[in-house]
């Protein structure tokens, strides 16, 4: 049974890993840097576990800036994304307009909130 | 400490002496008044201010004899002359400016008198308020004093259109339109009829003076009084804007008085009771402390002094207080309310009153005998047997020439109170120690108390303390004093005060511990024992050191009173205060330096791992236009991102929001141009490589 169940993990793994091969380049490349924004948080987190939240609004202003970036990323990689029938007749260099102002934005918050 | 109390003796019976009853000693006028005029009276370089304050000062000055500087005239001449010389037609100021003159004797031409004067008779003429008249008629007065020849054009007239303004009480209105009639301006009126009267070329209808006679007696009905014999003269209804205050009114009406006295060929029926009631009130004020009052007064009694109806006599006693001791004499004044000369009189005590016998007098009909050196009368009092203590004495004038009886104003019976003061022996003192079984008493021992004392007594509580002592007037009487206090003062500062009572000829106390120990708040120890006796009639009053007394007193019980706890020093608390100790917000605890560089580059790690993520995807630059103007706009977009993070981070270092905000808002509408550009070239080469 074991051994099933490891057997079927490795089959599920490799299949996730052949159809994600398969996505566009462009899409590859909002992932990592979902991925890079996500660490980002989780080292600021290990942080400020180890020494204490003191400025606390710099804590938020550092992991809501990782954490607001990557939520726009994701709202970039659903509009752009071809196989999205809802987005059809959205130009994806309007999307990637809207995700520059939005980050824009959203860092200079960050900025001011950061103390 | 006895000599100093004995001066606190003394300056407690000279003030007890000056508010006796209630009243005000009644003094004649005296240099109190004429240093006082010179203290009220500055000039600021020799000058008053306005004409009308000048004329109060000088004139205040020439009733007291009091000499004027010539800076006054320096510098007010100058001003009378311009105002008698200008064109103006205000009656006020030329009403001042002459009476200033006739004081001051300004070097001025009769032609300006004479332009003056038809100036104020043509004022007379169509004069309809009270104030006009008497500005008008007052200045053709001084103007005929220096023999310019004024006269009324019609005296009847302007006699009639005065008297209409008068009321049927005696008052007078302002004019004819004001409904509220005024005793003060009653007394303006009566002097300005004065004048008109004496301006008069041919005699005035003795019927009109007699109806104005009529009218001051009416006016002298309203005359209000105090309760010490003094009369005076206010306003019916009080107008808070233009109150001018009993002294003020009283002085316009006396001046008004004895103006229309002067001038009135007849007596005037005022009796003299009522005269002499107002010079006690003007008189009663002592020495007033504003340039008005003190005019007022001093002009009043000016006024007072020579008039027709009848000039007051002031009796007044120098001094209050007479010492058995130095063998005083009872020293009386008689003078007019200016301190001049009074006619030949003589002065009776007619009865004494001790004050606690208001009802039998100590004595009757003493003359006085008459020092005509110093103008004193006196009268010697050690004959007369009177024992120390507070008197209540009548005296009564009795003029020598029967004439003058309607002369003068004496006013029957005036009393005055007095001290006689004298020595106290105090004799056949004692104290001692009783235990409180009568069987064993110890010997009293005699006690010396003109000075202190160093006794040494010791007692428990189950003893008695005894003092007693006999106080005798020089007369010999038994006399009681107001003050008769033993006082125990304990180490600590605590003091208990004990009132002798007095019995039998004389005093004693009974201190019974066993009573007191709940008062003395069981308390043991050494406590200083102190006599006080002392009263306003005792010239030896004294505070003496009886010496000490050791006190045994048994353990207080639990729900004892404590002992007050003394006085603080009041002043302590202009003293430093105590320090205060700031408690701060203890600081947060920092990681130490080498652990935040090391997650700050471990924070720049995934940023690596992103760039190295990129290249192995194999990012490439190939959409990036390859002709001019999309390069460019390409470039100059990239470029305005990259500013903006840069702009950013210099928001971070030192800029504020608002110039980040301002920066923020032209490389905003740039990189939207240059965006917009780039993006729709990149949109329509993707649009043409998916066509074809």
């Amino acid at each position: 049974m074991a051994k099933s169940t490891s057997s079927d993990a490795q089959m599920l793994i490799r299949s996730l890993r052949t159809a994600y091969a398969a996505t566009p380049t462009n899409l590859k490349i909002i992932d990592l840097y979902v991925v890079y924004a996500i660490v980002t948080a989780v080292i600021q987190v290990v942080y400020m576990g180890i020494v204490g939240s003191f400025p606390f609004n710099s804590f938020l202003s550092g992991v809501l800036s990782c954490v607001g970036t990557t939520v726009l990323a994701v709202c970039l990689r659903i509009q752009v994304n071809k196989e999205n029938k809802e987005f059809k007749d959205l130009p994806p260099e309007r999307a990637f307009a809207d995700f520059v102002l939005c980050n824009l934005v959203l860092h200079l918050v960050i900025m001011n909130f950061l103390g | 400490m006895a000599r100093n109390l004995r001066h606190l003796g003394f300056l407690a019976l000279i003030c007890a002496s000056l508010s006796i009853s209630g009243a005000a000693v009644i003094r004649p006028i005296n240099d109190a008044h004429r240093s006082a005029a010179l203290e009220i009276f500055v000039p600021t370089d020799g000058s008053f201010g306005s004409l009308e304050e000048a004329y109060e000062a000088l004139r205040t000055f020439q009733i007291l004899g009091v000499e004027k500087s010539p800076e006054i005239s320096h510098a007010t001449c100058p001003v009378v002359v311009e105002k008698l010389g200008s064109s103006s037609f205000i009656p006020k100021d030329l009403f001042h400016a002459l009476r200033v003159n006739s004081i001051l004797g300004c070097q001025i031409d009769s032609r300006t008198f004479e332009d003056v004067a038809s100036k104020l008779q043509a004022v007379i003429k169509d004069a309809n308020s009270l104030l006009d008249f008497h500005y008008a008629v007052g200045g053709l007065l001084h103007i005929k004093d220096y023999g310019i020849n004024v006269a009324l054009l019609d005296t009847d007239g302007t006699f009639h259109s005065i008297k209409a303004l008068s009321q049927s009480d005696g008052r007078w209105r302002y004019d004819s339109n004001s409904a509220e009639s005024s005793t003060y301006a009653a007394g303006i009126a009566l002097e300005t009829l004065a004048g008109v009267v004496s301006l008069a070329d041919k005699e005035v209808d003795q019927s009109k003076i007699g109806i104005v006679e009529h009218d001051i007696v009416k006016l002298f009905d309203s005359i209000k009084s105090y309760d010490d014999d003094t009369l005076y003269f206010d306003e019916k209804h009080i107008d808070a804007s233009e109150y001018k205050g009993p002294l003020t009114t009283s002085a316009s009406v006396v001046r008004g008085v004895t103006a229309f006295a002067e001038v009135a060929s007849g007596r005037l029926n005022i009796p003299s009771d009522k005269m002499l009631g107002l010079a006690k009130f003007f008189l009663s004020i002592g020495i007033p402390g504003s340039t008005k009052d003190l005019f007022n007064q001093i002009e009043s009694l000016s006024c007072l002094e020579n008039n027709r109806v009848s000039i007051p006599l002031i009796l007044s006693l120098p001094s209050m207080v007479f010492s058995l001791t130095t063998r005083d004499q009872l020293k009386v004044e008689v003078t007019t309310v200016l301190g001049s000369a009074a006619p030949p009189l003589t002065v009776s005590l007619v009865q004494a009153f001790r004050s606690d016998s208001k009802d039998t007098p100590v004595m009757e009909n003493q003359e006085l005998q008459f020092d005509s050196e110093n103008t004193i009368h006196y009268l010697d009092i050690i004959p007369l047997k009177l024992d120390v203590g507070k008197y209540k004495l009548m005296f009564e004038i009795s003029l020598h020439d029967p004439e003058n009886i309607n002369t003068y104003a004496t006013g029957g019976h005036t009393s005055v109170m007095a001290f006689i003061t004298g020595s106290i022996k105090i004799d056949k003192a004692e104290i001692g120690i009783f235990d409180s079984d009568p069987g064993n008493s110890e010997t009293l021992q005699k006690l010396d108390l003109s000075r202190d004392s160093t006794l040494s007594l010791a007692a428990n509580h189950l003893q008695k303390l005894h003092l007693s002592f006999h106080l005798t007037t020089p007369l010999g009487h038994h006399f009681k004093p107001h003050q008769v206090f033993l006082k125990l003062r304990h180490e600590t500062n605590v003091e208990h005060i004990f009132v002798m009572e007095s019995s039998a000829r004389q005093f004693k106390i009974v201190l019974d511990f066993l009573g007191l120990v709940e008062k003395i708040y069981y308390l043991s120890g050494k406590y200083e024992i102190e006599l006080t006796v002392g009263d306003a009639a005792m010239e030896n009053s004294f505070l003496q050191a009886l010496g000490h007394i050791e006190l045994d007193l048994p353990e207080p019980p639990e729900k004892a009173a404590r002992p007050p706890p003394l006085p603080v020093d009041p002043y302590s608390r202009f003293g430093p205060k105590q320090e205060i100790a700031h408690i701060f917000r203890s600081a947060e605890r920092r990681p130490p330096k080498e652990l935040s560089l090391a997650f700050l580059a471990l924070t720049f790690l995934p940023f690596v791992g992103f760039l190295i993520g990129l290249m192995r995807l194999g990012v490439n630059l190939k959409s990036f236009p390859s002709s001019a103007v999309p390069a460019a706009f390409s470039t100059l977009f990239h470029a305005g991102i990259a500013a903006a993070l840069l702009l950013y981070v210099l928001f971070w270092l030192k800029l504020d929001l608002f110039t980040t905000l301002k920066v923020l808002g032209f490389l905003g509408v740039f990189l939207v141009f240059v965006g917009h550009r780039t993006l729709s070239h990149h949109a329509s080469a993707t649009a043409k490589l998916k066509s074809s």
